[in-house]
């Protein structure tokens, strides 16, 4: 193809390309959510904190001109509302789904409310590797374009895979979540353990959120996250609480929400809305697909109230 | 002797509150209405912290967000108008709570709700404006109804979770609202703001006669009102209690745990959907993304903060309506965000979260046993 033309590869290019690109997200916030659900407890307000993540990461990168910076805030930022979400869940009777629906919102919120000055201006962004530097071809160029975040979002994945089964806090944290009363037999304060998941897997969402701003779509807008958070969430459900699995699931996730700018990118733009919205479609179809009314899932923590 | 001697000296010497069997019977209904109250006003204290800390004074926010809300007749009829599509979207939760279902997907049932609504009220255009109506409330309740006894059915019968299917499912809604008001039900003449067609002026609800308050507020209040009724004076509503208080009991009694589901999640989206059809009837003439005004979200609240009493949900209603009423006025006057009331409104919902733990705790509450 000499005058540069790939024709209808584009667009499973393009889809490779997004795949990546729009994974990162989903894989940062639905490991998080492992760790957490594998303690036993869900926090479904990582939809508000992935936002809240945006917001301030865009924020620091745009006052210290580090986006490095900006990423540890989201990170911090998304670990205090873990304790936030972890504080309320630890007093009796509170249920954790209500407080992740009320974290949600008041995430969404803070993040809109503190987000307005920093609609105007441009922060500094994430950089990425060019991987593709062999080719001429400017679209798979553009797909192997890839940033730093994804890189460190698939080499937590097995690592978290590892610390899951041989480390002490691996084994702690699942027996958390397994079992509260042998955790507590062994010595060990469950609230504690679960405040520290809670708060672990909302620096990583926070992380996933610092992506969206500063790398892709990389700007601070209030339309920036619309369901990735709540999506990674069911994720982790379709992933049978498996790091590697999340990875894999990140991946077709992000694939899919790529199809639809990459249709119109070769000029298919009837359904554009129906093929944004494949990701949630998805989700739904592969839950009902999974789940069983007759048994609990294989790989479920048992203390987590979604699954009882 | 001695002893009826007492009792009329308790009856006649002692004020209620002192008594103990007044507040065996009566503490926990005070608690009911006590610790959400508290909650709302340690919600609204750190609020204005926030507010401080933003450079506005906390006393001026207390003010305009009372002006605004409640202070001159126009602000009620701001207030009612916006409590309408909340009493609807809060029971599309508080329904299924009852059988121990937590549903957030009102947003979605009230966009499909307005979208078959407009979808009915075009297909009979011009008919009798009252068949238009009808058309309208049919169509809204069903479209709703089917989204959310969607959750229903997949809970029930392949174990999906309901609340991330029907949050899900409200991203889904939104999608096909924005695929149908630009393509196949696009009006052509809606060039910057892609709308289906308007249902006609005639076809209006309209407002209560004296007011600027559209009647969708009766809509909310008599649904509110029949659910309450419902739920708690019905072999319906009892059954749907004995489920969701314990599902093997239910099934052991011979209830039929899938029709309660089933029926409960289609009232409850039919009343979300009703609000779609209300705000399409009574104040945008049409679908477009306009719709999709978080009241579905708010409505979530709502049935929280009433503990998931159909009743209790219309004061509440009232009082949030009140909120976002005020919410243009902060933003006018103190130079607030407008995001400012989703603020409010999540600080409250965690306060109140917050507060269930203080249920039974009170110590002057418990009475002597």
């Amino acid at each position: 193809m000499a005058d540069g033309s790939i024709g209808l590869w584009t667009v499973p290019l393009a889809v490779f390309g997004g795949a990546i690109r729009v994974s990162t997200p989903f894989l940062f916030v639905s490991l998080g959510e492992c760790i957490t659900e594998r303690s036993g407890r869900i926090n479904l307000g990582l939809e508000g904190t992935l936002v809240m993540g945006a917001m301030s990461a865009y924020g620091i990168s745009y006052l210290s001109g580090s986006p490095w910076l900006g990423v540890l805030a989201a990170g911090i930022t998304g670990a205090l509302l873990g304790a936030l979400h972890a504080g309320i869940c630890s007093l009796p009777r509170v249920n954790d789904i209500a407080v992740g629906i009320a974290l949600m919102l008041f995430g969404t919120g803070l993040a809109f409310f503190l987000g307005k000055p920093l609609i105007e201006p441009t922060a500094a962004r994430l950089p990425a590797i060019d991987f593709g530097w062999w080719s001429d071809v400017p679209q798979l160029r553009a797909a192997l374009r890839i940033n730093v975040l994804f890189l460190v979002g698939v080499a937590i994945a097995p690592l978290l895979y590892w610390a899951f089964r041989t480390t002490r806090w691996g084994l702690l944290i699942r027996t958390a979540g397994e079992s509260a009363d042998a955790a507590r037999a062994m010595g060990h304060s469950v609230l504690l353990i679960r405040l520290r998941a809670t708060m672990v897997g909302g620096f990583l969402a926070g992380i996933g959120g610092s992506f969206l701003s500063l790398f892709y779509p990389g700007s601070w807008n209030e339309g920036l996250s619309s369901g990735q958070g709540i999506t990674a969430v069911a994720l982790v459900i379709f992933a049978r609480w498996d790091p590697m699995l999340c990875l894999w699931a990140s991946l077709a996730f992000g694939g899919a929400a790529a199809l639809g700018p990459a249709l119109q990118s070769v000029g298919v733009t009837s359904g554009y809305h129906l093929f944004n919205a494949a990701p949630y479609i998805l989700t739904l179809a592969i839950m009902i697909i999974t789940c069983s009314p007759k048994r609990t899932l294989t790989g479920a923590p048992a203390e987590l109230s979604i699954t009882r | 002797m001695t002893t009826d001697a007492a009792d009329s000296v308790d009856a006649v010497g002692v004020a209620p509150a002192a008594d103990p069997g007044f507040l065996q019977r009566y503490g926990a209904s005070i608690e009911y209405i006590l610790i959400p109250g508290a909650a709302l006003v340690g919600a609204l204290a750190v609020f204005g912290g926030f507010v401080a800390i933003y450079g506005k004074n906390p006393l001026d926010l207390y003010f305009y967000m009372y002006y605004g809300a409640f202070g001159t007749w126009f602000s009620w009829q701001n207030t009612l108008t916006r409590a309408a599509p909340l009493i609807l979207t809060a029971l599309c939760t508080a329904l299924p709570a009852q059988l121990g279902m937590v549903i957030i997907g009102g947003e979605g049932a009230l966009l499909i709700g307005a979208l078959s609504a407009t979808a009915a009220a075009l297909a009979v255009q011009g008919a009798a404006p009252v068949i238009v109506q009808v058309a309208m409330v049919i169509g809204g309740v069903i479209g709703g109804g089917l989204w959310i006894m969607l959750a229903g059915g997949l809970r029930q019968y392949r174990g999906v979770n309901e609340t991330i299917s029907s949050l899900l499912l409200v991203y889904i809604a939104l999608a096909i609202l924005n695929h149908l008001v630009e393509g196949p039900m696009r009006d052509p003449a809606s060039l910057n703001k892609p709308s289906t067609r308007e249902i006609g002026a005639a076809n209006m609800i309209g407002s209560i006669p004296g007011t600027d308050v559209h009647w969708g507020l009766v809509f909310g209040l008599v649904a509110a009102v029949a659910a309450y009724i419902l739920i708690y004076h019905t072999t319906f509503g009892f059954a749907a209690r004995v489920a969701g208080g314990n599902i093997r009991a239910a099934k052991i009694v011979g209830l039929s745990v899938g029709r309660l589901i089933l029926t409960i999640c289609f009232l409850a989206g039919g009343c979300a959907g009703l609000a779609g059809m209300i705000e399409v009837a009574a104040v945008q003439g049409r679908t477009n993304a306009n719709l999709a005004a978080g009241y579905g979200f708010t409505g979530i609240l709502v049935a929280f903060l009433a503990r998931q009493n159909p009743l209790a949900i219309i004061p509440v209603a009232i009082l949030l309506g009140g909120i976002s009423a005020s919410g243009g006025l902060l933003q006018r006057r103190l130079g607030l965000p407008d995001a400012s009331v989703l603020v409010l409104q999540g600080i409250i919902f965690v306060f109140v979260l917050a507060s269930d733990a203080l249920y039974g705790r009170i110590g002057f509450l418990k009475g002597k046993s």
